[in-house]
């Protein structure tokens, strides 16, 4: 197995991973930097996380961002599932290719014109800039990519589960809760999942629909870093690290876990019969 | 009666997805449009004539004429527009180049792992673009800057004598580029060759071909739906990049992403941004067209 696997791929994979993980893993030790210069190591010391739960801007910027983040990424992932479900289900139906277009077009699209397309909506309906337009703009760009990632479950589905479901007297309502969607749970979960850090982490969009009182915290850790390094941004950036982490592995774990049982169960069944 | 209901459901299933994305992506480019054909003033919104259904017929009519292309005038007659949309479209396909040139060992290496270790290697790739862009493409100034961590790194080992200037030049960029972009890459790469049949590379090697050959004319033909596709995931979003050359491009580095946002938050001139922006939906148009039709392409021959 090594043999085919040699020793320029095992090269190139440590050097790729090198390159992707070291300056995230440099940026995690600097915040634990007694010194204020960032990059002259001065001793372990973790009075950057002290200064930034203390540092008031911060901490309402992240609060802002927590509840953008789950109110968008729960309606993109309602919103991004129906656009899946139709995009697979309805092969034909008038104006499927601009909505196919428009499921995909956002993926690929610039944040300045999407965020600047979205700006001047508002001013045109005149509606206040604020919380809810971060909203509805992170909806309506994530609410693609749950699209892209439940429509990829989709298209291997056994429509046939389904079709046994409606023939036994299921209502399409039914069937879609009770057979469809508790298989395509997992991509589900990692829609919300993907819609969520797209939310946390834009900076473009957010500050073009932004108003006054909704600072999101990438627009605050971008204001900050735009007057230079500090220790305290990279104590922030290790805790949205952290978080982000720890949910996208959790969610591996869980998601390794349901296999094994769904594969023991199977099992089972194929035993007993 | 449920007939009648499930119709109901199959139609609210496409409805509201759709006049969703109608109204919050597919009217706003209409308003970008009109914008751009108006002139700026000190008012908010900063720009006029607004024309709407309100005037009456003859009062739209009215505001129609007043319309102009001047802003697109503008644009090609300043220099400046038309350096920042070369230069991006410039620095985005040296970086499509490079991040292919770094991402394609990485996928090779990933399909020929043992088939135990591919998922994790995936999630290593798929890591760190959970985590933030901007946190991302922040650590790197740290390491740049000229008295950051690579140049101690390198003055340390005696490769260099005096600090390399990186940061605020389009070197940066690219490393930025490379760096952030690099999963979208890898990915479908990963997926055309982890799919391929190596026993073509064995028999091609059986019958004498020397294997860089072999890589040339079977793996890499072979996996060319992965490169377009990782290409196409690079360069279109990098053409528009904003963060990348502002935080590490310094202010000579001229990008059209960049230029918008200062016409847009600095100069407050809402009309000339509106056409910065359409012009650059031009300019991606056909390379989004493009790699959807290839998708949709791909889509069908596996579905």
């Amino acid at each position: 197995m090594a043999g085919t696997w040699g020793r320029f791929n095992i090269a190139s994979l440590v050097l790729g991973f090198a390159f992707l993980y070291l300056p995230i893993v440099l940026l995690i030790i600097y915040s634990f930097n007694e010194s204020r210069l960032v990059t002259v190591w001065a001793g372990f010391s973790t009075r950057w996380y002290v200064a930034m739960l203390g540092n008031r801007g911060l901490m309402d910027a992240a609060w802002v961002t927590a509840r953008v983040a789950f109110l968008s990424a729960t309606v993109a992932t309602v919103l991004g599932t129906m656009a899946a479900v139709a995009l697979t289900r309805y092969t034909r139906f008038r104006g499927r290719l601009l909505f196919s277009g428009m499921v995909f077009a956002p993926l690929v699209m610039p944040e300045v014109i999407t965020g600047l397309s979205l700006l001047l909506l508002f001013v045109a309906i005149n509606f206040d800039r604020g919380f809810a337009t971060v909203t509805i703009a992170h909806i309506t760009f994530s609410m693609c990519f749950v699209a892209v990632v439940v429509q990829s479950r989709l298209i291997t589905f056994d429509r046939s589960l389904e079709e046994a479901a409606l023939d036994l007297g299921a209502t399409p309502v039914k069937a879609f809760f009770q057979v469809t969607l508790p298989v395509i749970l997992p991509s589900v979960v990692a829609g919300w999942m993907l819609a969520f850090t797209l939310s946390l982490d834009d900076l473009v969009i957010a500050s073009f629909t932004s108003g006054p009182g909704a600072t999101t915290l990438p627009m605050k850790i971008y204001s900050q870093v735009r007057l230079g390094v500090t220790p305290e941004i990279n104590a922030v950036c290790t805790v949205l690290i952290a978080i982000v982490t720890v949910g996208v592995i959790a969610a591996a774990l869980v998601n390794k876990r349901r296999e094994v049982l769904r594969r023991r169960e199977d099992m089972a069944l194929v035993a007993s019969a | 009666m449920r007939r009648l209901l499930s119709s109901i459901g199959s139609r609210l299933v496409i409805a509201v997805p759709y006049l969703w994305l109608l109204f919050f992506f597919l009217v706003p480019f209409f308003i970008v449009f009109k914008i751009s054909l108006s002139q700026p003033t000190i008012a908010m919104p900063p720009y006029q004539p607004v024309f709407g259904l309100e005037d009456g017929l003859s009062g739209l009519f009215g505001k129609l004429r007043q319309l102009s292309f001047d802003n697109y005038l503008w644009l090609l007659q300043d220099a400046l527009y038309v350096n920042a949309y070369v230069s991006s479209v410039v620095i985005a396909a040296v970086s499509t180049l490079l991040t292919l040139l770094v991402g394609y060992p990485i996928a090779y290496g990933m399909a020929r792992a043992p088939e135990r270790l591919r998922p994790l290697l995936l999630m290593m790739v798929i890591l760190p673009f959970w985590t933030s862009f901007l946190i991302r493409v922040y650590a790197w100034i740290g390491i740049l800057k000229p008295e950051g961590l690579l140049n101690q790194f390198l003055l340390f080992l005696g490769v260099i004598d005096e600090p390399l200037i990186i940061l605020n030049t389009t070197k940066a960029v690219y490393i930025g580029i490379v760096y952030s972009y690099l999963p979208f890459m890898v990915l479908p790469l990963y997926a055309t060759l982890e799919k391929m049949d190596h026993s073509l590379i064995e028999a091609a090697q059986d019958l004498g071909c020397p294997p860089l050959a072999a890589f040339w004319k079977i793996t890499f033909p072979l996996s060319f739906p992965g490169v377009v596709a990782g290409c196409m995931l690079v360069f279109i979003p990098a053409v528009g990049e904003f963060v990348i050359p502002d935080l590490l491009g310094g202010s000579r580095t001229l990008m059209i992403g960049r230029t918008l946002w200062n016409e847009f938050f600095s100069n407050r001139d809402w009309p000339v941004s509106s056409a910065v922006a359409i012009v650059l939906l031009l300019i991606l148009v056909l390379p989004i067209v493009y790699f959807q039709r290839a998708q949709a392409r791909a889509r069908e021959r596996e579905g």
